[in-house]
């Protein structure tokens, strides 16, 4: 050894070594995330930011909805009941309702008390002779219907029936049937309970301690009930558990198949090189890509996404490959140790696949959808950290004398096999034209506009999900109005205007429903009308004016009279007088302050028979315009995301495209002949056109996630097609066979484990990337130019 | 029929009268009811129509004053009173249910739900009995003074509602022939 070599390899081990500390100091500090924030966008429209908001925090993000299985249904009954008696109380929760009528007493005392406040029959036409006689006439109908039971206690005190008018809309609300005093599926099968959290849906860690504490009291109340609880279970489903579940998948999932990953491709070096110090040598530059991958994204997004760490670690599948190409083609024991031979004759080629990978992920990084941006710049800096230090770096560490097994059995085996492989040109073509055939039949619906195909929930939780939502006629919040204004007497006031055209549209049957903070907290405005409309110390002669011929006495009604001139003077309802009803939850969910503004948010509920495109919107949109609030929008907010996705899905499409384009060039400038490029492209493309045509057959319908499976495709398999149609080294050589071989193996380890992942998107990208990349190797073996004078070549040599 | 066929009177029991009204097919018939209450100075009236199908479906129709539809089935029952509808849990109406159930209870020949709820008492003969049901039910109770429902054979002809407040209904049934 010279001291100037020695020197360098000291240089390059420091550097390596100072790079990799600093590399793991940025990682120690990096916050990683499992949230929905990949899928956000940075640059929100105002129904986005709607749609933001609610997913954070908006009161469907706090709701659990339990359901208790198992046993026999009194005893579901009582889980259900001791489950919550447990839970009241807890902070950790705002409300735990199961049916049992803890507020209801509180409530209709609420109703029953504001009802002049309240009302908005309250008018002053209402309180005239002819209008007392009306509503009076009416109550007294009321009398002889079944109904008339609880009308008649409340016939002196409220003879024009102001809460009925208020209870309305409440009653006729779709709520789960009671069964044993606890609300139940419609088929009785299992107990029902909906419980939300005072924590934001997005506050994972909170969620988690709540659904903790669910299942630690659902425990306690099953061993309180004895032995005929022992059958009971708890399901619990909502966007608080699944973003609890889908981290801990994401987790888990991440270091499970990173050990998987790992463990393969381990055994598979080790099977190739017996040697453990050539392992560890060849895993060298996958370590400092991972690293440096990880702190590109840190410091270009501030945060590293789970799922973005679980691609990371499949792409080892394909930054291993660098060690392998430098290993098995320039040191094998006949070689004469020459690194820069290798230099000279291999490393232009994987620079170029390096580029062309770079150039094909970099279009990744102008995507608005943060999650994909991520997963570009991670895999541009893995893949370039990972290049250079197998060029510059491993060289060095290399011991004086290193050589890896001799492999040029396997080679020329591999020759031979490959000098067969331009017989399989045509039934390939064939292949390629069928797919193509088959995709461009089915161009129309390759890729899928629903978001949900993105979610990490596994199905059947989305199922159970869907079940307990319909048994439970949980809000489903798809569709809402937005009002904002400075103060929120403001936006009250614009509520009611709204409610009123609101009211029209359930009146002709284009909602069936709606809610409006208004409804409990009507604008002061309103309510010193109602006020002014309450009739003073004249009531009394109207009444008795009013009764006349009627089978009722205006003595009857004193209660009356004393609680109008109640009503008249009492103080304007406030948001605290609110407090321990029921209404409390619905107010602060509907309206709240953000800022120095104030949002006022009322649901809508479509007809039962409403289509699933969604409900007439531009009936919609043209009752708010007739309300004339500007500050008023009408969201829908599975729409809104579905746009929100699909715009994404289209912006990748997009630029997927740019990148192919910046790839040609690149291949263009470099190759200098259209010959070439088309040699390298070919095989590439028509491994792409099998894959989508096998997930087309498949009835698979392609997500953002497929399409940068293809672009991996391309990444990883132009390294392939470039040493195929490379004619400086006029051959393809036995070792370089078996070092594309041993690669591809690695890659197809490392990409198609993830196609056994829970987790859509990994799986997505699995099973994309898995037959791609052997699909990539065989068409560019059989298509290859070269093959043909490489053949001439080895044969002698067997 | 059924309680036609027994030649002595002992044979006449709450069990014959439910399993005879358990035995007559669902069908239709006609209905009255005056309210006397205690803050009106003369009754309300109401009539119309009344259905049963077994086991637990009532439906209400009345046509005077005021059309309205009461539908009770299961658990649940729907008023209808355009434009307006009211759904109510019964568990949640204690006194209510307790007059639905009874008359429920009764078309059904139940006696295991109508004992669930009431203390029953059958007076006379099969050819005019008299079923009297004192509920047992405290929340009931508070309300419904007692249930007496009157009939010929396995005809239900009258019920009549007392509160404990003294405000009573009385119902007169008059069943129409189904083909």
């Amino acid at each position: 050894m010279t001291p100037p070599l020695q020197t360098r390899r000291w240089v390059a081990l420091a550097a390596w070594l100072i790079g990799m500390v600093l590399c793991a100091f940025i990682v120690s500090r990096t916050t990683f995330t499992t949230d929905l924030s990949a899928f956000l966008p940075q640059s929100p429209t105002k129904e986005q930011r709607v749609l933001l908001d609610q997913l954070r925090d908006g009161l469907v993000s706090r709701l659990v909805l339990v359901g208790i299985e198992g046993a026999d249904a009194p005893t579901r009954a009582a889980l259900s009941k001791e489950l919550a008696r447990r839970m009241r109380g807890n902070p950790v929760f705002v409300t735990i309702r199961n049916g049992e009528p803890i507020t209801n007493a509180r409530d209709q005392a609420f109703f029953f008390d504001n009802r002049y406040l309240l009302s908005p029959a309250v008018t002053p036409e209402r309180f005239t002779v002819a209008g007392l006689r009306d509503a009076i006439t009416e109550s007294i109908d009321l009398l002889a219907s079944p109904a008339g039971l609880l009308a008649k206690q409340l016939l002196p005190r409220d003879p024009t029936g102001e809460l009925i008018q208020l209870l309305e809309p409440m009653a006729s609300r779709d709520s789960p049937r009671l069964l044993h005093g606890a609300w139940a599926a419609r088929d009785g099968a299992r107990a029902l309970l909906l419980a939300q959290t005072s924590a934001a849906g997005a506050d994972i860690d909170a969620q988690q301690q709540a659904i903790q504490m669910l299942k630690q009291a659902f425990e306690d109340a099953r061993r309180q009930l004895g032995f005929g609880a022992v059958e009971a279970k708890l399901v619990m489903t909502g966007p608080g558990v699944f973003a609890v579940a889908s981290r801990e998948t994401i987790k888990s999932e991440v270091t499970r198949l990173a050990i998987i990953g790992t463990l393969i491709i381990v055994c598979l070096l080790l099977l190739v090189y017996r040697s453990i110090t050539a392992l560890a040598l060849g895993l060298l530059p996958v370590l400092s890509g991972a690293l440096v991958g990880i702190v590109a994204v840190s410091l270009g997004f501030g945060l590293v996404h789970g799922i973005t760490l679980g691609f990371g670690t499949t792409l080892i599948g394909e930054a291993v490959d660098y060690s392998i190409y430098l290993f098995i083609q320039s040191r094998q024991p006949d070689m004469k140790r020459d690194a820069d031979a290798w230099n000279r004759e291999f490393w232009p080629t994987i620079r170029l696949g390096v580029l062309t990978s770079v150039i094909g992920f970099s279009s990744l990084l102008f995507s608005s959808f943060p999650g994909l941006a991520q997963l570009g710049l991670y895999s541009i800096a893995g893949l370039v950290a990972a290049a250079l230090v197998t060029r510059f770096i491993l060289p060095h560490l290399l011991p004086a004398n290193f050589t890896v097994r001799d492999v040029s059995a396997v080679g020329t085996r591999l020759a031979s096999v490959v000098a067969q492989a331009p017989r399989l040109r045509w039934p390939l073509a064939l292949l390629a034209m069928v797919a193509a055939t088959v995709v461009l039949q089915h161009r129309a619906d390759l890729l899928d506009p629903e978001l949900s195909s993105l979610s990490p929930i596994a199905i059947a939780d989305q199922k159970i999900d869907a079940s307990l939502r319909a048994d439970m006629g949980a809000p489903d919040a798809r569709y809402m109005v937005v009002i904002s204004a400075a103060r929120q007497e403001e936006v009250l006031q614009a509520a009611e205007k709204v409610s009123q055209q609101l009211k029209q549209l359930v009146n002709t049957g284009v909602l069936a429903a709606f809610d409006s903070p208004s409804q409990y907290l009507p604008s002061l405005a309103i309510q010193k009308a109602r006020q002014e409309s309450l009739p003073g110390a004249d009531l009394h002669a109207r009444l008795a004016q009013a009764t006349i011929g009627m089978p009722i006495r205006a003595a009857v009604l004193s209660p009356f009279l004393i609680d109008i001139a109640e009503a008249k003077k009492r103080a304007p309802l406030e948001r605290v007088d609110l407090d321990q009803t029921s209404m409390a939850l619905a107010v602060d969910a509907m309206l709240f302050q953000r800022g120095d503004q104030w949002t006022a948010m009322l649901p809508l509920t479509a007809p039962k028979d409403a289509p699933e495109s969604g409900l007439a919107a531009a009936s919609v949109r043209t009752a708010l315009q007739a309300a004339g609030q500007p500050e008023t929008l009408f969201v829908d907010l599975k729409a809104e995301s579905n746009r929100l996705y699909s715009g994404y899905l289209r912006e990748a499409v997009l630029l997927s495209l740019a990148g192919l384009s910046g790839i040609v060039v690149l291949l263009l400038v470099s190759l200098r002949s259209v010959g070439k490029v088309v040699s390298v492209l070919l095989p590439l493309v028509a491994s792409v056109m099998i894959v989508v045509a096998l997930l087309v057959l498949t009835d698979h319908r392609m997500t953002i996630l497929h399409l940068v499976g293809l672009l991996l495709i391309f990444a990883v398999g132009s390294n392939y097609a470039l040493f195929f149609a490379d004619t400086k080294s006029s051959a393809v050589t036995p070792q370089t066979l078996t070092s594309l071989l041993v690669a591809n193996l690695a890659t197809v380890a490392g990409f198609g484990i993830l196609g056994f992942s829970q987790v859509p998107v990994l799986q997505a990208i699995g099973m994309t990337v898995g037959p791609g990349a052997v699909l990539a190797l065989v068409f560019s073996a059989c298509f290859s130019s070269t093959i043909t004078t490489s053949t001439g070549a080895t044969k002698p040599g067997r | 029929m059924m309680a036609a066929v027994p030649a002595f009177a002992n044979a006449w029991s709450i069990d014959a009268l439910l399993q005879a009204l358990a035995k007559t097919p669902p069908g239709r018939a006609t209905f009255t009811e005056k309210k006397t209450l205690a803050i009106l100075d003369r009754p309300v009236e109401s009539s119309g129509e009344l259905s049963y199908r077994p086991p637990d479906r009532l439906e209400k129709r009345t046509i005077k004053p005021r059309a309205e539809t009461m539908v009770v089935e299961g658990n649940t029952l729907t008023l209808l009173r355009p434009p307006r509808t009211f759904t109510l849990q019964l568990q949640e109406q204690p006194a209510l249910a307790g007059v639905i159930d009874s008359i429920r209870g009764t078309l059904a020949g139940d006696r295991k739900m109508l004992e669930r709820s009431f203390r029953l008492q059958l007076e006379g003969p099969a050819e005019r009995w008299t079923l009297t049901l004192f509920p047992t039910d405290p929340a009931m109770a508070a309300n419904v003074h007692l249930i007496r429902i009157g009939g010929v054979q396995a005809d239900v002809r009258t019920v009549d509602v007392i509160q404990t407040d003294g405000d009573r209904s009385a119902m007169v049934i008059a069943r129409r022939e189904t083909p």
